[in-house]
């Protein structure tokens, strides 16, 4: 099943065209790594998916129904969640308040009491913050603002969660843990769209990879395809 | 028909000049040193009150309490800046901060100027004559001191807009106004341009309100208060940081005040309003910006 | 975590305040019954204009419209309803006028929002004015009084209601979806929070409450007109007192409500403008030196008595 289609997709700021004419389409439980040089278009593809922003031309659809003129909130509540590439997390809030939040409103049916504590600390424990739970969110290092912000959107039982940038800033031995994490994530059935700098993250984690310049896809495939693909080498991965 | 047009164009005009320039001082405040100075409309009060009190106490002209009330005011502007919000902007955590907090902070100016002025010249509303006498244009009649002031205000509008463009300081605003940090590093002052702009913006209020007190209006303490909401409504219009636009701007203001207060006087503020939240939905960046 | 005997100690303290207030006519001259309505009218105002302004951080100068509205509610109901149903009148016009203007400016950023509710008093009033004057043709209005100790209990009433609302708000849902918009508007939208309204619903809560003050504190005036009605002050003062004691903690907005009224009440027959220019120079000070009011100073004393706990052996 696709998951998440765009069709003829285009966004422009003033004279600057950032997205033009995109067409992909997303699996359901693949894992796809979505690259590019800077200024490609890539968070700008997030923004409209998400809801951020509103498409000049084109359609997104999300489990088949058409979003692309839904408001952020209400994309969330279908099950389409994503993380921040300036982690946006709540500085002065309890780590565990983040959770919460992101339980009681970014789904619909959200469970009593009881219920909602458990899955909360379910989710801590699966992204690895339980010790940290009482922590207000300004006071964490950086891998673990970024764990925080994965957490909050998974709360909300997302079908597809975005994540921009994941691992800049990570140290080497964060990243592995992060590259661990998405990998779990994909096994309990969370479809994944990632952008991502850290070609060794995206080339072993990613199923498929698209690639994108200056607001046009120029490539799409395996992570061995892409890899050998003589316009992406010139473009991207020669830099 | 075209007395009508002219009476209309003409009136309409005459307090445009002065909102524009009460609007580029809160823009040069709000849009360079980034103050949403609340306390605005208390400078032009300040402006008015010290004209009435160099006319009717000294007997100045008021175009010639111009060369003493530009100064002093701009000299206001730029140690208050300096005292209260450099300080503020180095200990806010955020740009954010510093604009939630500057803008509490002049609230705390405006209790403290209205007051003042209340304790120095008290409640009774004052005012004065000068240049009181009709002019003829056209068939349409028009008080003189009106046409002074917006002759006066135009002057003053271009003079600081070459000020803006030709000279090192004014060069140095524009830098900060795109882009502060770039312009410290190019080796701007930052900190002492911002204070140069929250003067400039205090010496345009006092400027505009020596010529409201040229046109017979009565003064009193707590007037100031609705120029603040014309100038932050003639920016919206015009766009900030936009001299040409405050302009403008302005002159449309005024233009629709003129006309509501012929047809339904103690509505224009209401016009007002609905032109500031039409425009606040529509198109918050002005009508002119690019 | 707070152990349970600490959990309930604010509410202890609570019940034997409001046993006070209650009894306090019984044994109190009628000046004080008089003083401390208008305290609390102050308090309920600064609480009202927390429980939006607080968390989300977007500066509301539009109490005195709220507070005028209940007012002319007042004005055109005292004589043919009892004193409870007119406030409660004025609560719900508040309420609705809130939700209109809300729904209209809060998509805004905040400055845009705080600019346009700078303008809104002088609006409202000169729409009143316009309209008193050009339609129903009476300008001011004759307000049936009532007693002063009914007066004062409807103030208690509306100010037991904030503070049960107050505590409810920041320990529900809203309060959460509050918080996260204070801080990122955008990550709580994409979190599932239907930001514009979450923020117009608290909006129209926290007028509810100062049209509710409105209605009843007119009962005390027996003529009002537009001026008296919408006074910027009303705008102004809370902002003041919620600055200067602090918005976090429920204590904060009371005890600087309490401090500037009674400031207020002491020197205002003898030097009328001075005392605003104190509050304004304390609301200088305040911003300058001690961001987070007095409750920064009291937490950031606390704390440290936490973390540092007298050194014993």
């Amino acid at each position: 099943m696709k998951i998440l289609e765009a069709e003829r997709l285009s966004k422009h700021f003033g004279g600057l065209t950032a997205i033009s004419g995109l067409n992909m389409e997303v699996e359901q439980g693949a894992i796809l790594g979505l690259i590019g040089p800077n200024g490609a278009g890539k968070t700008t593809l997030f923004n409209l998916f998400s809801g951020a922003l509103r498409a000049d031309t084109g359609v997104v659809r999300f489990k088949g129904h058409d979003i692309t003129r839904l408001k952020p909130h209400r994309i969330a509540r279908r099950g389409l969640a994503r993380t921040f590439q300036s982690v946006k997390i709540f500085s002065r809030m309890p780590v565990m308040d983040h959770v919460r939040l992101g339980y009681l409103f970014g789904r619909l049916d959200a469970g009593e009491k009881g219920e909602a504590d458990r899955e909360i600390n379910e989710i801590l424990e699966f992204v690895g913050l339980a010790s940290v739970r009482d922590s207000r969110g300004g006071d964490l290092i950086l891998a673990n603002q970024k764990r925080l912000e994965v957490a909050r959107a998974l709360a909300g039982r997302p079908d597809l969660l975005l994540l921009d940038e994941l691992m800049a800033g990570l140290t080497p031995t964060e990243i592995a843990e992060a590259m661990e994490l998405v990998k779990k994530i994909g096994r309990r059935g969370v479809t994944i769209v990632m952008i991502e700098h850290v070609m060794k993250a995206i080339m072993s984690i990613c199923g498929r990879i698209i690639v994108l310049d200056h607001g046009l896809k120029i490539a799409e495939g395996t992570p061995e395809e892409i890899a050998q693909d003589k316009t992406v080498i010139e473009v991207y991965l020669g830099e | 028909m075209l007395v009508k047009f002219l009476d209309i164009a003409i009136g309409g005009l005459l307090m445009g000049g002065i909102y524009a320039l009460i609007a580029v001082g809160f823009g040069l405040q709000y849009g360079v040193a980034r103050v949403l100075n609340i306390a605005h409309g208390e400078f032009i009060m300040l402006g008015a009150f010290c004209t009435w009190t160099l006319f009717t106490g000294a007997g100045v002209t008021p175009l010639f309490s111009i060369l003493f009330c530009a100064p002093f005011f701009f000299a206001f502007g730029f140690v208050t800046y300096r005292i209260l919000f450099t300080p503020l902007r180095r200990s806010s955590e955020s740009p954010a901060a510093f604009e939630g907090n500057s803008m509490l902070a002049s609230f705390g100016l405006l209790f403290v100027i209205q007051n003042l002025a209340s304790i120095i010249w008290g409640t009774p509303v004052r005012g004065y004559s000068y240049l009181a006498f009709p002019i003829h244009l056209s068939g349409a009649v028009f008080s003189a001191n009106r046409i002074v002031t917006l002759i006066a205000s135009i002057l003053l509008g271009s003079a600081f807009y070459v000020f803006l463009l030709s000279t090192r300081t004014g060069k140095a605003i524009r830098a900060a106004a795109q882009d502060p940090d770039a312009a410290e590093l190019m080796g701007v002052r930052i900190h002492r341009v911002l204070a140069l702009c929250f003067g400039f913006g205090t010496m345009m209020a006092a400027l505009g309100g020596l010529l409201l007190s040229m046109t017979s209006i009565m003064l009193s303490p707590v007037m100031g208060m609705q120029y603040t909401l014309i100038a932050i409504i003639v920016v919206v219009l015009g766009g900030l940081g936009n001299i040409k636009g405050c302009f403008v701007g302005g002159f449309i203001l005024g233009l629709v005040g003129y006309l509501v207060t012929s047809a339904q006087p103690g509505l224009s503020m209401v016009a007002y309003y609905v032109i500031f939240l039409f425009l606040l939905l529509v198109r918050p960046t002005g009508l002119l910006t690019k | 975590m707070k152990t349970r005997a600490k959990t309930y100690r604010p509410f202890i303290a609570a019940i034997t305040l409001l046993a006070l207030l209650v009894g306090l006519p019984g044994y109190m001259s009628s000046y004080t019954v008089i003083l401390l309505t208008n305290i609390l009218m102050y308090v309920v105002l600064t609480l009202s204009w927390t429980i939006f302004s607080g968390p989300t951080g977007y500066i509301s100068l539009a109490s005195a419209a709220f507070f005028g509205a209940g007012v002319y509610v007042s004005a055109l109901f005292s004589s043919s309803l009892p004193l409870p149903l007119v406030a409660m009148g004025g609560g719900a016009a508040s309420f609705i006028l809130a939700l209109l203007v809300g729904s209209l400016t809060l998509r805004l950023k905040g400055m845009y929002f705080t600019m346009f509710t700078f303008g809104l008093v002088e609006l409202v009033r000169n729409s009143v004015h316009w309209w008193e004057v050009n339609i129903t043709g009476t300008v001011g209005r004759i307000i049936l009084a009532a007693d002063n100790t009914a007066i004062f209990y409807s103030m208690v009433a509306i100010f037991v209601a904030v503070l049960v609302v107050s505590h409810w708000i920041t320990h529900s849902r809203l309060g959460l979806a509050l918080q996260a918009i204070g801080e990122s508007e955008e990550a709580a939208a994409h979190s599932g929070v239907n930001v514009t309204k979450v923020k117009t619903v608290t909006f129209a809560v926290s007028a509810f409450f100062m049209g509710a003050s409105g209605a009843t504190m007119s009962m005390r005036w027996t003529y009002i007109d537009p001026t008296t009605a919408f006074n910027i002050q009303f705008s102004f003062m809370p902002v003041l007192m919620a600055i200067f004691g602090g918005t976090g903690h429920l204590y904060a907005p009371i005890a600087g409500a309490t401090v500037f009224s009674l400031l207020e009440e002491v020197l205002t027959t003898k030097f009328p403008y001075y005392y605003m220019l104190l509050f304004g120079l304390i609301m200088l000070v305040v911003i300058r030196f001690m961001p987070h009011g007095l409750e920064g100073v009291i937490e950031t004393w606390r704390n440290r008595e936490k973390r540092e706990p007298s050194e014993a052996a």
